[in-house]
């Protein structure tokens, strides 16, 4: 895998990171070192391997349904940038 | 060294107050700082008032072994009313609304929280060098790293700062700075300590566990951490082991007779530097002599635990860090043109360059027709990685290496090749991948004097054997007992620091 500079681009508006002109060879350089090592994997025979999600061979629990958290809106709220109304303030998305 | 046992038998004698030893320990850390950086927040009034709590307790004669004991929490998990800052510029300023499981447990125990530990930002990294405060610095030698990511509990405990921390282990972040700092550091089973409260960096990895001078003092504090959470849907519901009672008796001469310590081929290859193979090597010797056997083993598909980490954790991180956008708390960029353009300037300045990487990667991943190719195939590959560790426990009962291929490198040295970085983990990944235990301790010396860590790792909840065989190894060796030549500077900086505190 050899990445180029568009795929940095696609990437960074993927993950929402913008990235600037400058910093943006020397991020497609560390990428693909870092797929370098990757892409050892791909030498790999795993067919038939069933895919291991999890650490502990278990079924997830499920608990009775009822609540068990207080409303903590207004205490949660305190770290927002901004809020108004019990609601967080975002840019305008519809004009 | 101080150990919470000893400090423990000098509170419930009433030699000493949780007030003093606190006060203590918070002269220590501040005047540490300068040199060694292990704190990104010290927390005097909740320090000394939690003291008094515990001296209370004490009074009544209801402490428990941990009562009065100043810990400090690595800070990337959650610890109510203080600020909790993953060492990012993105929760720089942020206050965590509630305790994590484990500091809860710890609080609950009467632990007396003296700050919160530098890490790399997120826990991404093996150095400590990715953090927005700057590197902490390791006792041994300034100049060196401390190992990462939880490389100020590492520093806190080394430098006899505090005498335990909390740490989190996703890809050897307890273990490799332990080795790395000459204390012990013990990754627990995953699922025997709850991740409610921990920051999430890769959710099928993130694992809580102490970092300590010795085997005994892990037990006491992981006797406090591990237990049942319903908040953490992964925690799991076991019977109650006292990690403690099970260092208690008395074995006689030969205590480790009857273990078999498998030694795979793997680990003990061209890629270990010498003096760290050397040190290994006359850790098992002593091993032997306790009555242990070892036993050559194999671990063919070890060797893809780098990549098979490396793929996996980032898609777990780059899923998990998409909460950081500037909309319900921690940084949001000044100047944007609407909702995207926000997003991405709030992440472009609040991350730092290793985070962005691992997001970058973990999106590629996980991003439509490439999510077989690597992904997938990187579970597939961690069932291979996981086979071979149950195929080998039936052969062996605790599997011995080294911890890190070298002893710490310069701070600077690797900051610039994220590969050469990714490869201090080597031998610690497959313990996070397989969600066994492993715990590394002190087991000697470069010729430079730095430390160097014997990896032993076992099976799922076998963290009382991994405990018995650092305890009898430490009965009978003193590593872990040899402090930096940083402490008696730190002491000396302490006495200076003190003259100028009382002085009007």
């Amino acid at each position: 895998m050899s990445f180029s500079l568009d795929d940095v681009a696609r990437l960074a508006r993927l993950a929402r990171i913008d990235i600037d002109a400058d910093a943006a060879n020397d991020v497609r350089a560390k990428l693909d070192a870092i797929f370098a090592l990757i892409d050892a994997l791909q030498a790999i025979d795993t067919a038939g391997i069933e895919p291991m999600a999890h650490a502990q061979n278990v079924t997830l629990p499920l608990r009775e349904d009822i609540v068990t958290e207080g409303d903590e809106r207004a205490r949660y709220q305190q770290q927002a940038p901004a809020v108004a109304a019990g609601l967080y303030l975002v840019p305008r998305v519809i004009e | 060294m101080t150990t919470i046992g000893a400090l423990s038998a000098a509170l419930r004698a009433r030699k000493v107050s949780s007030v003093e030893l606190t006060r203590e320990a918070l002269s220590r850390v501040k005047s540490a700082q300068r040199t060694l950086n292990a704190f990104i927040t010290i927390d005097e009034q909740g320090a000394l008032d939690a003291a008094r709590a515990a001296d209370a307790a004490l009074a009544r004669g209801d402490g428990g072994a941990l009562t009065g004991i100043p810990i400090a929490h690595k800070d990337v998990l959650m610890t109510a009313g203080l600020r909790t800052t993953c060492a990012s510029r993105m929760l720089e300023r942020f206050v965590a609304p509630y305790d994590a499981h484990v500091v809860a447990r710890l609080r609950e125990a009467g632990t007396v929280l003296v700050g919160k530990t530098n890490m790399d930002e997120f826990a991404m990294g093996s150095s400590t060098e990715n953090s927005h405060f700057g590197p902490a610095r390791n006792p041994w030698n300034t100049e060196c790293v401390a190992g990462g990511s939880s490389g100020g509990s590492a520093v806190a405990v080394a430098a006899g700062l505090v005498p335990a921390c909390t740490g989190t282990d996703t890809g050897g972040s307890i273990r490799q700075p332990a080795a790395l700092s000459g204390i012990c550091g013990l990754k627990p089973t995953y699922g025997l300590c709850s991740r409610y409260g921990l920051i999430a960096f890769a959710s099928s990895l993130d694992t809580p566990g102490p970092l300590a001078h010795d085997a005994l003092d892990c037990a006491f504090m992981l006797n406090a951490m591990a237990g049942h959470d319903a908040r953490d849907s992964t925690s799991l519901a076991r019977p109650a082991v006292d990690y403690v009672q099970a260092l208690r008796a008395n074995a006689g001469a030969r205590p480790l007779v009857g273990l078999r310590i498998g030694l795979p081929s793997e680990y003990f290859g061209d890629g270990v530097d010498g003096e760290v193979a050397a040190a290994v090597d006359a850790a098992l010797a002593e091993l032997r002599k306790l009555g242990a056997v070892t036993v050559d083993i194999a671990l063919p598909a070890v060797k893809y635990s780098v990549p098979v980490y490396y793929v996996i954790a980032p898609a777990e991180a780059s899923s998990n860090l998409s909460r950081f956008d500037g909309v319900r708390y921690g940084h949001r960029a000044e100047r944007y043109a609407d909702l995207a353009d926000m997003y991405k300037k709030t992440r472009a300045e609040g991350f730092g360059p290793e985070v962005k990487r691992r997001i970058l990667v973990g999106t590629y991943v996980l991003s439509h027709g490439y999510y077989d190719a690597y992904y997938l195939k990187a579970q597939q590959v961690r069932r291979l990685i996981a086979d071979d560790f149950q195929r080998a426990y039936g052969r062996c009962d605790v599997i011995a290496g080294p911890t890190t291929p070298t002893a710490a490198f310069c701070i600077g040295d690797k900051a610039d090749d994220p590969v050469q970085m990714y490869l201090n983990d080597i031998f610690t990944v497959a313990a996070n991948l397989t969600g066994m235990p492993a715990m590394s301790i002190p087991c000697g010396t470069t010729t430079g004097g730095l430390p160097i860590g014997l990896q032993l790792q076992a099976n799922h909840f076998a963290e009382a054997r991994l405990l018995q065989v650092a305890h009898r190894f430490q009965q009978v060796t003193d590593w872990h007992l040899r402090a930096p030549p940083a402490r008696s500077k730190t002491t000396v900086a302490d006495s200076h620091e003190a003259a100028r505190a009382t002085q009007p």
